[in-house]
This record gives structure tokens, C-alpha cells and sequence, in this order.
């Protein structure tokens, strides 16, 4: 809306507080993180281009952004019947599930990780099932996959739930007096509306994934070629010292970060839009 | 994570769906969906939970407590306590000065501002703790000014400290800018326009009505405070006794094999994750309480 008479400032404290969150977002996080972009121009093209693209630094990206691609994925599906369940059905110990699915978040990523290989190593609860199966986890690809199901499920499932809550009712009612099937209308009708929340979790699930470290470490393995995830090439340079190199494959990964989150943003953008057109409350 | 503004908003219906014909679905559809959604849940989520504490308590409760008193652990509780209370308090008060500026006031770039205030989310957390080394560090911008005035901040506790606060940083922001957005600026105007001061207004009018919203912000931020294992890790250096947190602590024992300590430490962790998700839902829970669906309704 064309606001011809903007309301004049009325509150105190503008100055003020809008001066602080600058000074300080810039000495914390905007000023530290351009020293990635200075320390990488000390290199030329070249040298940059050999230090990203050296084998082992490829295989930890085709790693770190095929499982985190994999496991988003996995989340997506899983969290959404996991959302679905919780709004639409009543089960005992609905509410101590709706408050655990927030662990990921609030368990440190290093005591996930450590638990997380207990169970999966040979002599472990579940690797002692899979491993006569032939399917051995921790200390390969796939247990980098586990970790970053892990702690990626909780993003699609916030996402979705509050979508979910808000569809209208009056939607599948119509549908119903329509004549359409059960399914169909979980296709036709509430599947469209939760494909922008769908696809905002799978992207704020794998912008997670690709930059996790913690919970990995522990479960990868870290053979070199086979299961070295891209933040450990980074601390791998960082112990020996090379620094520049550490600095030129963190480039790489804030560039990744940066476009994920203008994605996430317009991603958001639209559920929200969406949201409120597909039968959302306006609020 | 889904913000206290948005549990407010999503938390005002319950409908029973499987009422009505429209929104039930078949029974056999109905336990399927549960049990994979419900397995799933316990696999990846109840099952390494409950690891923790059975793994810690393998070799019985002394050894637990051993493992808990020990000097390197309690120095590592230390220093994570010590990294909390700095940076919870700072990401505070910039959050709430962020979310003044920002909700209270129309200015150019603010979805910008914004976007960037969210940055430290979207970083690596090992990139995180890189980027201070870079500067702080003893090859860094400001490496040999600091050798020379024998100040120690990388491979030392300020390093810690500061790479803490940069993962915490959104969370209390980005908890009172929506809800503080969504509350408008009508009552600190009227406030203001009675002869209420800035801060009169503040502590009178907008902290009593975001202080739910506060809360949570801050026992997210100080869960993530205390639990910060990638980014604290590169600025560390792991000295014993002196510059280990908790969950670097962890990685150590874990990796000397010493498996039931690593356990104990990393239960008390979980500990802390459990209370927090107790808390957070409390909060939720008070939220919708206190506020009827109606009073949710858009007043204009």
C-alpha cells in the first residue's frame, strides 16, 4: 500500500538501538567473516582454484552434499507424516512427542554424535542387528547420512506443522461434497498447500546438514576419499597449520550458505503468500 | 525453529478431524501413517536419547559420579558456565535493541538487516570458529599486535567466548522481532505520548508483554551456548583443565576410549537438553493458556 503520510517517530530510541545492533553485528559476525573473503584473496586464481577442486576436497563435497541431500529428503518425507500425525490424530503421549521432536536442537551436537555411533557401531544395540545383515553404519557414508537425519528432522516438521494447523477445513469439506476421494484430495487439494512449507524444510534441513560437524565426526569414520565431510577438510588444513587453504574451501561453503539462504528466504517468501491465500487465516 | 509468535498463532485450534467424514481417513491409513511416523521418531530420536544415559550408567553409578567430580570435568563446567554468562547476556541485550529498532521503527533495508542478522545460522559452525582465527589469530589481522601485548584470545577462553557468542547470536533477536512486529506499536505510543520516558515505556509496557518471548529466546540461546562443539572446538585448542568445555570434554574422553566418562559428561548435556525442551514447552504452554483463542482475532 502507497503510504502517502508515513507516521511521524513517535517512540525514542531509535538512534540508539538501531546504532548498537550495527556496531555489534558488525564486530561480531559481518567483519570476522570478511576476513574469509580478504584471506582468500592473498591467493591468485589459480592456487585458489587447485586448493577447491583437489581430490580429496571434491570427494568431501560430493559427500557432504549428497548425503545432506539425501537426508533432507529422508526428513521431508518422515517429517511430514510426523507433522501430519500430530495435527491430525490423537495418541496417548502426543504432547511428549510434539516436545521431544525439538531435541535435535537442544542436544548438543557432539553428545547426538557419540550416541549416535554407540548404536550403530558393530557391538552396538542396532549395528549388532544390521551388521549379519551386511549393512555396516558407523564409520562409513552411511552413518553420515544417520547423523544428518539426525538433526535435520526437526526443520521440516515446524515448517509443516503450522501450515497444517491453519488449512481450512472448509477446503476438504468442499472437496468432499464434490464427490472427491479421501486421496485425492490429500493430492489435489492439501498437498499443494504444504508443498511451500515441504520445501522450505528441506532446504533449511540441508543448508544444516551441509555445515554440520559435530554429530558427524564421531560416526564418519573420516577416511580420507570415503567419508571426510567438507567442514573436516577444513579443520584437517586448519591442524596443519595452512591456513589459506582452510580459508579458500570455508569460502566455498559460505558461498554455498549464502545462496541456500536466499533460497530458504524466497522459499519463505511464497509459503507465506501461499498460506494466506490457500485458505490461511489472515492474520 | 519455530518461534514463540508462531506457536501462538498455530495454537488456537483444536478440532477433532477424525469427526468428520471430510477430514477422517480410513483406520488401516490412520495406523500406518502413525507407525512410521512413530517409528521413526523412536529410532532416530528416543533411541539415542536413551544411549546416553544407559551408556553413562554401564558401569554404575560410582564410576558416573567418578567421572562427574573429576578436575579436568568440573574446570570444563566451569569454563561452559563461564561462556553462558557472557554471551547469553550480550545476545540479550542486542536482541532486544535489534528488535526496538527493527519493530518498532519503518526505516530503508530492514528485510536486509534482518537477513543478515540470521547469517550466523546459515554458517558452518566450523567456518564460525575459522573466521576468528583468521583474525584474532597468531597469523590473523590483529595476531602480531596481541603477541607483542601478550594477550592470549585464540587457543584461550576469549576465542571461546567469542565464537559462542557468534552461533548464539540470532536467537533472541529473532524471537522478539516477529512477536514484537506482531504486538504493534499502539501501547508504547500511548505510553509515550502520557509522559512515560524511553525507558519507562520499556520496562513498563514492553517488557511485560514480550517477557515470554524473552524467556524463551534465552534458554534457546544458552542451550546452544553450552552445547556449541564445532565452532569451539577450532578456537580452543583443547588444553586440559583449561580452555575444555563440556562438550569438547566429551569428544576427549570419547576419543581415549574412556567411553563411560565420556557418557556421564555428555549426560549431563542431555540433562540440559531435556530441561530445556521442559521449559520451552512450559512456556508454550503458559502462552496459550493465558491468551484465549479470541483474543488472538485481529482487533481492527
Amino acid at each position: 500500500m502507497l503510504n502517502l503520510f508515513p507516521r511521524p517517530r513517535v517512540l525514542p530510541g531509535f538512534g540508539l538501538t538501531l546504532g548498537f545492533t550495527l556496531v555489534y553485528l558488525s564486530l561480531i559476525v559481518l567483519i570476522p567473516l570478511s576476513a574469509v573473503v580478504f584471506k582468500t584473496l592473498s591467493l591468485t586464481f589459480a592456487e585458489f582454484w587447485q586448493i577447491v577442486t583437489a581430490p580429496r576436497v571434491l570427494a568431501s563435497y560430493k559427500l557432504s552434499f549428497g548425503a545432506s541431500l539425501l537426508a533432507a529428503g529422508i526428513n521431508t518425507v518422515f517429517g511430514a507424516l510426523l507433522a501430519w500425525s500430530l495435527v491430525r490424530y490423537r495418541f496417548p503421549g502426543r504432547k511428549l512427542v510434539d516436545a521431544l521432536v525439538d531435541l535435535p536442537f537442544a542436544l548438543p551436537t557432539a553428545v547426538a554424535g557419540i550416541a549416535l555411533t554407540a548404536l550403530y557401531a558393530g557391538n552396538g544395540w542396532l549395528g549388532k542387528l544390521l551388521e549379519p545383515l551386511g549393512i555396516k553404519v558407523a564409520f562409513t557414508p552411511l552413518g553420515v547420512l544417520v547423523a544428518l537425519v539426525f538433526i535435520g528432522l526437526p526443520f521440516v516438521v515446524r515448517t509443516v506443522q503450522p501450515i497444517l494447523e491453519d488449512l481450512e477445513l472448509e477446503l476438504e469439506e468442499a472437496a468432499t461434497c464434490l464427490g472427491a476421494q479421501r486421496w485425492q484430495i490429500i493430492r489435489r487439494v492439501i498437498l499443494p498447500a504444504l508443498t511451500p512449507a515441504l520445501l522450505t524444510g528441506f532446504a533449511l534441513a540441508f543448508a544444516r546438514a551441509v555445515g554440520e560437524y559435530g554429530s558427524v565426526i564421531f560416526i564418519a569414520g573420516n577416511l580420507p576419499m570415503v567419508s571426510e565431510i567438507t567442514p573436516l577438510m577444513i579443520i584437517t588444513k586448519l591442524e596443519q597449520y595452512d591456513y589459506t587453504g582452510a580459508t579458500a574451501i570455508a569460502l566455498v561453503m559460505l558461498a554455498a550458505s549464502f545462496i541456500l539462504l536466499l533460497v530458504i528466504n524466497t522459499l519463505q517468501g511464497w509459503s507465506a503468500a501461499s498460506s494466506s491465500s490457500a485458505g490461511g487465516r489472515k492474520s | 525453529m519455530a518461534g514463540i509468535a508462531q506457536t501462538l498463532h498455530g495454537a488456537r485450534r483444536h478440532h477433532d478431524y477424525q469427526a468428520s467424514p471430510a477430514t477422517r481417513e480410513a483406520p488401516w491409513v490412520r495406523y500406518s501413517v502413525l507407525t512410521l511416523a512413530l517409528g521413526f521418531f523412536a529410532l532416530f530420536l528416543l533411541l539415542p536419547l536413551f544411549t546416553v544415559f544407559s551408556e553413562a550408567l554401564r558401569k554404575g553409578w560410582g564410576v558416573y559420579f567418578a567421572a562427574l567430580v573429576e578436575p579436568d570435568a568440573l574446570s570444563a563446567m566451569r569454563l561452559t558456565l563461564l561462556a553462558a554468562a557472557i554471551a547469553v547476556p550480550l545476545n540479550l541485550v542486542f536482541g532486544v535493541s535489534a528488535a526496538w529498532a527493527i519493530a518498532k521503527f519503518e526505516f530503508r533495508g530492514k528485510q536486509f538487516l534482518i537477513t543478515l542478522i540470521d547469517l550466523p545460522f546459515s554458517v558452518s559452525p566450523v567456518v564460525a570458529g575459522l573466521i576468528y582465527v583468521l583474525v584474532f589469530g597468531a597469523q590473523g589481522w590483529f595476531g602480531s599486535w596481541l603477541s607483542d601485548h601478550d594477550i592470549r584470545i585464540i587457543f584461550a577462553v576469549p576465542g571461546i567466548v567469542l565464537a559462542t557468542i557468534f552461533v548464539t547470536f540470532p536467537f533472541i533477536a529473532r524471537e522478539l522481532i516477529p512477536l514484537m512486529e506482531a504486538q504493534g506499536r499502539d501501547e508504547e505510543e500511548a505510553a509515550t505520548l502520557l509522559g512515560a520516558s524511553g525507558w519507562q515505556t520499556f520496562w513498563r509496557v514492553t517488557l511485560p508483554n514480550i517477557k515470554w518471548g524473552l524467556l524463551y529466546g534465552v534458554i534457546l540461546c544458552n542451550a546452544r551456548a553450552m552445547g556449541e562443539f564445532g565452532a569451539v572446538s577450532v578456537v580452543s585448542g583443547h588444553i586440559r583443565g583449561m580452555t575444555n568445555t563440556l562438550p569438547l570434554q566429551v569428544e576427549i574422553l570419547y576419543n581415549e576410549y574412556n567411553f563411560a566418562a565420556a557418557f556421564a559428561v555428555a549426560s549431563l548435556l542431555a540433562l540440559l537438553a531435556l530441561i530445556t525442551l521442559a521449559l520451552k514447552t512450559y512456556i508454550e504452554w503458559r502462552q496459550t493458556a493465558t491468551l484465549s483463542p479470541d483474543s488472538m482475532e485481529p482487533t481492527t
